[in-house]
């Protein structure tokens, strides 16, 4: 392989690179959002038919499923870096951990939050122990976990490994969130959560859905990319690299 | 344009759903910019202590 990928894995040459896509990230970000907002107000059906009709709340469905898919995604992408870190020992690896799960958090508190929103003209309550919300509400738990522990242990490295096995042995909730459901056939009982069929979903709505999904996840680049490069600068403060990028000024 | 605020008389849910996330992703932005410029301040002024400490010697 021509490219040397090691090259690009240490923090003095990442730290310029994260800073030169920031700014494309967040340009892709606008238009995703912006086109997926357009498109989920103004371009779908005030209300869906059907046997379990939904009136306007169900616009909530643009970002609730998106904030759900991205909690998910982002819980693996954070195991991946730190998995990545535990057995390589890159230091960088670890950061893109730290980086990523704040970012988490969030949209899992995001899908939580909407999801209350949601329930609560649809089904009556803000809150029900469902399984799929119980396990969502336990990863939220397990993001917080994640950065709890790792601040709360001195030595740097030796917090990256613990918080990376949290991270890790955390994983399984991310497949029994998947599968949470306890209803797999709508007529045989009422599920809050059922079985989705992305080939089942109106075109219109299913594009909103996927340009804000999309938009999501350009977010978590930019945000992580940002937060990233502080940790850089803080774990790094002592090498020659950062005393030079602060004496000369960083353009990115 | 009251009619699109109005969401079908579910403004409450719709937008105290759209609400909370525009209010998070924003504040998580605006966070990490300060964020930044704190540490970036922070390891400047080490850096000038430091120098200044190994001219006095």
């Amino acid at each position: 392989m021509a490219l040397n990928w090691f090259k690009f894995a240490s923090p003095a040459s990442f730290y310029p690179i994260a800073g030169r896509l920031i700014p494309a990230f967040w340009i892709i970000t606008l238009v995703l959002l912006g086109l997926g907002l357009y498109w989920g107000f103004f371009e779908t059906a005030d209300r869906l038919g059907g046997s379990n009709a939904q009136k306007e709340y169900y616009r909530i469905i643009f970002i609730h499923v998106p904030a759900a898919w991205m909690s998910m995604w982002l819980y693996v992408v954070m195991v991946g870096w730190a998995a990545i870190g535990l057995v390589f020992n890159t230091r960088l690896s670890f950061m893109m951990a730290n980086a990523v799960a704040p970012t988490g958090a969030i949209f899992t508190f995001l899908a939580l939050w909407t999801g209350a929103f949601w329930g609560r003209p649809s089904w009556g309550t803000y809150w029900d122990w469902d399984p799929r919300l119980t396990s969502e509400l336990v990863l939220f738990f397990l993001y917080i976990g994640y950065i709890a522990l790792h601040s709360a242990i001195d030595d740097v490295r030796r917090a990256d490994r613990a918080a990376a096995l949290l991270a890790i042995v955390g994983l399984i909730m991310v497949p029994v969130i998947f599968w949470s459901i306890n209803c797999p056939d709508p007529n045989q009982c009422a599920a809050l959560h059922q079985r989705s069929d992305l080939t089942q979903i109106d075109g219109n709505i299913l594009f909103a859905m996927l340009a804000m999904t999309f938009g999501f996840w350009t977010y978590s680049f930019a945000t992580s990319f940002m937060r990233l490069r502080g940790i850089i600068l803080q774990r790094e403060s002592e090498s020659v690299w950062v005393r030079d990028l602060l004496d000369t000024g960083d353009k990115a | 344009m009251s009619d699109f605020f109005a969401q079908g008389g579910y403004a409450f849910f719709v937008w105290g759903a759209y609400g909370m996330t525009a209010l998070l992703l924003v504040i998580e932005v605006l966070q990490l910019r300060a964020r930044q410029r704190t540490i970036r301040a922070r390891l400047g002024r080490l850096m000038r202590i430091r120098d200044a400490g190994a001219n006095d010697q």
